[in-house]
């Protein structure tokens, strides 16, 4: 038994992006129906573990330029500079937007809204609801869009593959998960909002369910994945847990110190240490400077030893129990309960911990893809306004920015274009949901989930961590090859329909193993260290031979093949990255 | 989770866990199934059933994701205590555990219960901003932080449906809307922006709203972010009495 449903625009994925892009879709034109498709509930999608804030300009002497200038500096030159220049110019309006539906953002005493320092922002320009700021904005959205009857939810369904005709999107097959039943949508349009893909390494910042299915689905329907060897390691994760501990913490004054009681990060062009706070120096500095310094003090022994990795120490005891209390609440809470730390009387243990997939669905400035119909937004996309190096707060504010456009670009496809013919897509079903049954289909054989994921994190981990050179990626290239042609005899021991998780472990374990390969062939062909991809064998930035996109194609059985895309550029010309006092 | 895995080391801890086990296609009812697990001190409920998962029966099924306790994914009952699993620590636990699905909702399967209820209840309450007055052009709406106090305690419901578990009003009447769907209302009705409290009351002030609450108080007991869903009630309670002696002496009401 097969269910179909017919809609106009079919969204993949219901945390911040798909949600905003389902509102914009409702708001634009409410005739249109909207099928909000997510492997999970929607206030339990990633969103909602943001902490620090969104960035936007609010107020003098803040101005829209230096929000620009801090972005494209952050990410290192490589974000297109379009794409940006539409980011900070429609931040504020969709932050605001946010605040009229009803979001709890922090204020001041004459109820404006107040801004936070971030890292690697001159000026304070990140909204903030205390450091709960991702779960006030997916609740706020999600509230939001209960009140539209044109969106209809499907919780708890995994979408599988897309349905294309001669470059055409026109639907997605699924599985509902509390019943097993195969689904097939069909509509106008279709966006993929349904986030990053930090599963791929073994110790992240990211939920369970980050596993990169909705960028798999896009790359074996022949989209490109764009600067995919760009991975975000935040600098302050909890050891052992990875669980994220805000980037706010240090916007409001907190201090890193190595196992001497030292500033380090003054040894990293960072300096000089006082006085603070001083914009994009020291620990208000950017994630990937911040994290390759740590990477640094580890090779000279000057971190403090941990039983879950070396940490060092994140201090906000001169902050008060009052500021901590009404601006860092859900730090105190997560430090005291994972690592028995009350961070009012002592300092944090903290190691840098995968946080955020800078690339991703290749997609134009307006969130189109290489395939007609099909768009894509939020952490799933690389539209470019990242880079090689994210900076912190500017991701919340892309899933709104980003997010309303593709609704309304899907709304305006859905409204104007014909319809495939349904019959057009019936042997791409049958071939969906056999890949899908696949793994409960298969006789029995060694190979395990856990297994597999296993010896996918080791490499990962090896070969494309914060530091990376030649013969490790050379290899993990051929193992993830290995693995994936292993993958292919997987089977797993639960043969039952109703909500069978193992089931869906196995189907997310092949989205890891193909955007793992996808991974360590763009950071083997990047030979430049540039933001986030450091290479230990091309240290430094070449712009002569690397200043564009990286695309890979997915191939199959085989390697995936790599091509490259320019990087577009308006007005501000490639140069150094400069943080510490010469930056202020 | 912790990557790394407890050494066999004879000093490793072992714990039991009793895991209320329900397979709708090949069983009746639920069963319990046991099963030995080696621990580590900083593991929590979710970190030994993650074992259990990967290493002992892959077929029991439950869900999580964040494991920071702000999704809402992983409620379930821990020695008869609704208690999210990734905030629920080994090291305060016996060495034998009591796990079964979140009490007074449908079991779909081994760990995993309807969550329509809350859902359905928030839609019915109309849990969103009703404005007081259209939003200012190019502007926030002004907020001060004392106004933002009011509901924001209210705000932080992470929708775990713990409350449900813990309410003896959910189990008996399946239409009432439940604690955290009408705290939610609460949080917008006292906000500044808001003016949508008179149009909640057809549902909030219904016979399967506030008047089913009887008080007592557990769903505030067991909500992990300290939301006090009985105490907003008893104010939704208070409102609902005013609005009606209102309308009694014709003064037409806070329209």
């Amino acid at each position: 038994m097969m269910r179909t449903i017919r809609a106009d625009v079919v969204i993949i994925g219901a945390g911040g992006a798909g949600l905003r892009a389902a509102i914009a879709v409702a708001e634009t034109d409410p005739s249109l129906r909207v099928a909000l498709v997510s492997k999970v509930y929607p206030m339990r999608s990633h969103t909602v573990a943001a902490e620090g804030g969104a960035a936007g300009v609010t107020k003098s002497p803040d101005t829209l330029d230096a929000h620009f200038k801090d972005t494209v500096s952050g990410g290192d030159w490589l974000c297109d500079q379009d794409a940006v220049e539409r980011f900070v110019e429609q931040a504020p309006k969709s932050l605001r937007q946010l605040e009229h539906w009803g979001c709890p953002w922090n204020r001041d005493d004459q109820g404006g809204v107040q801004v936070r320092s971030f890292g690697g922002m001159k000026h304070q320009r990140t909204w903030f609801a205390a450091d709960k700021s991702g779960f006030h904005i997916l609740h706020t959205l999600f509230q939001t869009s209960q009140q539209f009857p044109s969106i209809q939810r499907f919780d708890e369904v995994f979408a599988l593959d897309l349905l294309v005709d001669h470059g055409v999107v026109g639907g997605v097959t699924a599985l509902d998960i509390q019943s097993g039943e195969p689904m097939v949508f069909l509509g106008g349009s279709v966006i993929i909002a349904s986030g990053g893909a930090g599963r791929v390494f073994p110790f992240t910042t990211n939920g369970a369910i980050k596993t990169g299915d909705g960028m798999a689905m896009a790359y074996r329907a022949g989209v490109p994945l764009k600067d995919i060897e760009f991975v975000q390691y935040h600098p302050t994760g909890l050891p052992g847990t990875g669980i994220l501990i805000t980037e706010g913490a240090r916007g409001e004054g907190g201090l890193l110190y190595n196992k001497d009681g030292y500033r380090y990060l003054q040894d990293y062009n960072l300096g000089p240490p006082d006085p603070w706070p001083r914009p994009k120096a020291m620990e208000l500095g950017p994630r990937d400077r911040l994290s390759q310094a740590f990477w640094h003090e580890q090779r000279r022994g000057r971190t403090i030893k941990g039983e879950f990795g070396d940490v060092v120490h994140l201090d906000i005891r001169h902050l008060g129990e009052q500021k901590i209390n009404e601006r860092l609440p859900m730090v105190r809470e997560l430090a005291r309960a994972y690592v028995g730390v009350d961070p009012v009387h002592a300092p944090i243990p903290v190691r840098p911990v995968v946080h955020y997939t800078m690339g991703g669905i290749d997609t134009d400035i307006d969130t189109r893809t290489a395939l007609a119909g099909l768009f894509a937004a939020g952490e799933c996309a690389c539209v470019s306004i990242n880079g090689a190096n994210r900076l912190g707060s500017n991701s919340l504010t892309e899933i709104l920015v980003f997010g309303e456009i593709a609704g309304l670009q899907a709304a305006a496809v859905a409204s104007g274009g014909a319809r495939i013919a349904e019959h057009r897509f019936g042997d791409q079903i049958a071939v969906s949901f056999e890949r899908a049954s696949a793994p409960v289909m298969r006789p029995p054989s060694a190979e395990t989930i856990v297994g597999l994921r296993g010896e996918l994190h080791e490499l990962m981990e090896g070969a494309a961590g914060i530091y990376r050179e030649d013969a490790p990626l050379q290899a993990a290239c051929k193992s993830v090859a290995e693995l994936r042609g292993r993958y292919q005899q997987l089977a797993i021991g639960d043969h039952s329909r109703v909500f069978n998780t193992q089931w869906f472990q196995a189907l997310e374990l092949g989205a890891m193993l193909d955007i793992g390969e996808a991974m360590v062939h763009a950071a083997l062909n990047r030979r430049e260290s540039r933001g986030a991809h450091q290479r230990l064998d091309f240290p430094e930035r070449n712009d002569a031979d690397f200043l564009h996109h990286s695309l890979l194609s997915y191939g199959g059985s085989k390697a995936p093949t790599f091509s490259t895309k320019p990087v577009t550029i308006t007005r501000s010309k490639p140069a150094e990255r400069v943080y510490g006092g010469a930056a202020t | 989770m912790n990557s790394s895995s407890p050494s066999s080391a004879a000093s490793t801890r072992m714990v039991t866990l009793d895991v209320a086990r329900f397979r709708p296609e090949s069983e009746p009812a639920p069963s319990w199934q046991s099963y030995q697990v080696p621990v580590l001190e900083e593991w929590t409920v979710l970190d030994a059933l993650n074992h259990v998962k990967d290493h002992i029966d892959g077929s029991l099924s439950y869900r999580w994701s964040c494991h920071m306790a702000v999704c809402g994914s992983c409620g379930m009952m821990v020695n008869g205590n609704p208690t999210l699993s990734c905030k629920s620590f080994l090291r305060e636990l016996p060495d034998q555990i009591r796990i079964e699905p979140l009490a007074n909702l449908k079991v779909i399967r081994d760990l995993v219960v309807e969550q329509n209820r809350l859902i359905d209840g928030m839609a019915a309450a109309k849990t969103w901003l009703i404005p007081r007055e259209p939003p200012p052009a190019d502007q926030a709406y002004r907020q001060t932080p004392a106004q933002l106090a009011q509901y924001r305690p209210l705000s932080m419901c992470i929708n775990c449906m713990l409350c449900y578990a813990a309410c003896p009003q959910v189990a008996l009447n399946p239409g009432y809307l439940g604690p955290a769907a009408l705290a939610l209302a609460q949080r917008y009705n006292l906000d500044s922006r808001d003016a949508g409290a008179i149009e909640r009351m057809q549902t909030t002030a219904s016979d399967d709203g506030v008047w089913e609450c009887t008080f007592i108080g557990e769903c505030s007991e067991v909500c992990p972010k300290h939301v006090d869903p009985a105490g907003a009630i008893q104010q939704m309670k208070l409102a609902s009495s005013l609005e009606w002696f209102k309308r009694r002496l014709g003064l037409g009401g806070d329209a």
